[in-house]
């Protein structure tokens, strides 16, 4: 169970998070969504103490992380696995070292057993072969799914996923969508996701997270969403250019 | 104008102190890690080699050239007093004292010193850095540390070696192109330079190897601004360090006379 109560987060004067809460519960998948520039990757840096915010509060399982140093941060993190907006593959490293990186660092297991695991979470995104090949061989998609396996090649408790369909195909997606559910059942994974892939939003969400000028504005199911009457929340997710919400 | 310049030096004064501060808790927090298991032996290796092995063609050229001006320009000297003899120890220990730390210094930085802060940097905008965090792993442990380790122990060794190549430039150019009669060359190389001379120089470079790495880490690992930011951070590590190793030369100079 992560708490956030409160938080405020302003780079340079501008207010991004503006007293945030959100809840996010144990073996669920939360789904964040928003507009661009809204904050959402902001949010989910502040869930893994990468960011530190201005004020306010998150909470895992009660331990406030926002006041714990290197060191105990370092020990919660373990309980995590994150993939980033932009993969954030390490660029030294061929893509099973990557894939296998925390294993390596973080486990006795030797090199056999640490190259199966890697390939056993490299075929469940849906990559055969690619292990000996550099990060920048690969393609837009081929890099989400790599940092997609490293994010949960540890089997972690809770998973941070920045955007994990953005650049994949339709069919990839959903067999993403698939992976989310599966781990979440087999292993009672806690999920946060952000994405701005509505049908794959409807699939996976046990609850959805509409953020918007720096605070939760409204939380639901996919159902409670869909009927939703805050014009916000009905313009974002009927995808409409004309609303509250204006491009400029 | 004049308040809005000086108020402009009060910044930059600011952000250079709050710099050293940074770097002096990188280097306090370096060494602490340094200390605590587990160890980055394969890290530390790999840029032994980087840092060392691969400026040993830079810094064989450079020392041998120096020798061989050094005894050149010694001999031109030192015939208006018939003193021709004195270009070993000339050449020597000006190599061991001042010039092989402070040129393989130098030509080290321009070489793994932009290399270092480019990786870093990159890493850092990519956000490879904060990826590292999340997986639990210290990234001053993982990425400053060998770093830091490697400068502290090639440098010295790159120091010899550019010693020891000007001394055989400068015995080339003594004894075979202006005809110093060999014996003389080295008997007196080796009755004038005592071990503490190449000590001192030692010494030097491991200070040297300290602040290139550091300042390099520094740099790189707090870039921000993409891709140019990673290029002004490769231009100032090398700038200031270079500065820093010669600012810092002759303070050791008057140290350790
Ligand atoms: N390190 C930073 N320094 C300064 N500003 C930042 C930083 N990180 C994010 N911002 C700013 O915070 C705002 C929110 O950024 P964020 O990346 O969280 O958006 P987002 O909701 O994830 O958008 P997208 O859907 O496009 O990924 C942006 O205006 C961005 O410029
Ligand atoms: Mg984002």
């Amino acid at each position: 169970m992560i708490e956030i109560r409160n938080l405020r987060k302003a780079f340079n004067g501008k207010k991004i998070l503006d007293g945030l809460n959100l809840d996010i519960e144990q073996s669920k998948i939360t789904v964040i969504i928003g507009r661009s520039g809204e904050g959402k990757s902001v949010l989910i840096k502040h869930i893994i103490g990468l960011l530190k915010p201005d004020s306010g509060s998150i909470k895992l399982d009660g331990l406030d992380i926002t006041t714990l140093k290197e060191r105990e941060l370092n020990e919660v993190r373990k309980r995590f696995g994150m993939l980033f907006q932009s993969g954030a593959l390490f660029d030294s490293m061929n893509v099973a070292d990557n894939v296998g990186f925390a294993l390596k660092e973080h486990t006795g297991l030797q090199d056999d057993d640490i190259a199966k695991i890697v390939r056993e979470k490299l075929t469940r995104v849906g990559l055969k072969g690619v292990e000996r090949m550099a990060t920048d061989e690969l393609s837009g998609g081929m890099k989400k799914r790599v940092g997609l396996a490293r994010a949960i090649v540890m089997d972690p408790e809770i998973v941070l996923f920045d955007e994990p369909t953005t650049g994949l195909d339709p069919i990839m997606s959903d067999s993403i969508a698939d992976l989310v559910l599966d781990t979440q059942k087999a292993l009672n994974t806690t999920y946060v996701l952000i994405t701005h892939d509505i049908p794959f939003t409807y699939k996976i969400a046990d609850k959805i997270a509409m953020l918007h000028e720096g605070k939760i504005i409204a939380t639901g199911t996919v159902t409670e969403m869909k009927e939703s009457t805050d014009p916000v929340v009905r313009q974002f997710l009927e995808g409409r250019a004309q609303g509250p919400i204006t491009v400029y | 104008m004049f308040k809005d310049s000086l108020e402009r030096l009060g910044l930059y004064a600011q952000a250079v102190i709050n710099s050293i501060g940074l770097m002096m808790m990188m280097l306090i927090s370096s060494a602490m890690l340094l200390l605590t298991p587990p160890i980055k032996v394969r890290n530390m290796f790999k840029q032994m080699e980087f840092v060392g092995i691969e400026s040993l063609f830079v810094v064989i050229l450079t020392g041998s050239f120096t020798g061989m001006v050094l005894a050149l320009q010694s001999f031109n000297a030192l015939k208006r007093f018939g003193a021709e003899s004195m270009v070993g120890p000339t050449v020597a220990l000006s190599m061991a004292r001042e010039l092989g730390p402070v040129l393989a210094g130098l030509m080290v930085t321009g070489r793994a010193g932009s290399a270092m802060a480019t990786e870093l940097g990159t890493m850092r905008v990519t956000e490879q850095i904060d990826a590292l965090s999340t997986m639990g792993i210290n990234p001053v442990k993982y990425l400053v540390v060998p770093r830091i380790v490697a400068g502290i122990l090639m440098f010295p060794i790159l120091t010899i070696i550019t010693d020891f190549v000007g001394v055989i430039g400068g015995w080339f150019v003594g004894v075979k192109l202006l005809g110093i009669n060999s014996g003389v060359y080295i008997g007196r190389t080796i009755d004038f330079v005592t071990i503490e001379d190449v000590a001192t120089g030692l010494y030097k470079s491991l200070v040297f190897g300290l602040i290139m790495t550091l300042v390099a880490c520094y740099n790189g690992f707090y870039t921000t601004g993409g891709a140019k930011g990673v290029g002004r951070a490769a231009t100032t590590s090398v700038v200031t360090a270079s500065v820093m190793i010669l600012v810092s030369d002759y303070l050791l100079s008057t140290v350790l006379g």
